[in-house]
């Protein structure tokens, strides 16, 4: 077993990278792999509550974090910064999440066999 | 001691013997060959060997006209595998698919980068997998998908094939490297 870390910086819905980025994550943790999230940047907001993306036309993306938890993915992250400088907290997510200072951001990237950055 | 070990057949012939054991001076053959068994069995043991084969898989994600990050991946390949390493796998991912498009055709005065793939994949035996959720999304159907579809095409271009992301799982598992680019 290795453990992996995905490192997401961008915002849903530029393109369709969120969905094929989160399919690999389901898939990764259905080989039984040890899966973490860090959110960086924008992708904070992927787990925002009280998204309305269908009144765009769009696919509900957070709503796809929370089957995370049906294949043991506990372990999200979220950079305190990113946060703080978009207006949000921990509090705002639909699922728990802990927050991560920039500065500790690469000794914990290290710990990891695996970083997939997207 | 690899390095020695390699040349040494042309090891000089030393008068007088340097390994007088026993009875008298070992014949030149009998001193080469004792010479032979210790560089053999230090090689055995050698602690750090001069280099060390790495097995890559490598992630491509940027399609060719998106950006170089696929340009950089064939010539990260193509360096590595000229120093004797082994590429186990390299699975193209959202937009990398775009790459395995055998109708592209670019002018003549530029990169064919499928086709370059292609090639580097008949020459070195690579295996180059696109994925199958990626590539259905934005047309690339091989034969059988398509028939299945009701539809007649097969735009793989040669030397790649189509599969899922358990592929990428597995390369990830056993390689000891892991690279994505773009």
């Amino acid at each position: 077993m290795k453990t992996y870390l995905f490192v997401m910086r961008k915002p849903a819905h530029s393109g369709l990278f969120l969905q094929e980025s989160l399919d690999l994550i389901f898939t990764t943790a259905a080989f039984d792999q040890s899966v973490s999230l860090l959110l960086l940047d924008d992708a904070v907001f992927h787990l925002k509550k009280q998204q309305n993306p269908e009144t765009a036309c769009m696919k509900d993306t957070a709503a796809l974090f929370k089957a995370l938890a049906m294949y043991d993915v506990n372990d999200i992250h979220a950079e305190t910064e990113s946060l703080a400088e978009r207006g949000i907290t921990t509090e705002d997510m639909i699922l728990p999440v802990q927050a991560l200072p920039r500065a500790e951001v690469n000794a914990f990237m290290s710990q990891f066999d695996i970083v997939w950055a997207n | 001691m690899r390095g020695i070990l390699g040349i040494f057949p042309f090891i000089p012939p030393l008068h007088p013997s340097p390994l007088p054991l026993g009875e008298g001076a070992l014949t030149l053959r009998q001193s080469k060959l004792f010479l032979a068994f210790v560089f053999f069995v230090g090689n055995l043991f050698h602690p750090t060997p001069l280099i060390k084969i790495m097995k890559f898989a490598i992630q491509v994600n940027t399609s060719p006209y998106q950006s170089n990050a696929g340009l950089t991946a064939y010539r990260f390949i193509s360096a590595a595998l000229a120093e004797g390493h082994e590429i186990f796998r390299v699975f193209f991912y959202h937009e990398g698919i775009y790459h395995a498009f055998n109708y592209a055709t670019p002018p003549d005065d530029e990169n064919h980068q499928v086709r370059q793939w292609s090639e580097l994949a008949r020459r070195h035996k690579l295996d180059l997998v696109v994925c199958i959720s990626a590539a259905q999304r934005r047309g690339l159907l091989h034969n059988d998908e398509a028939q299945r579809q009701g539809k007649q095409d097969n735009d793989l271009a040669e030397g790649f094939r189509i599969s899922g992301l358990g592929q990428l799982l597995e390369a990830t598992l056993v390689a000891d490297r892991f690279i994505v680019f773009g």
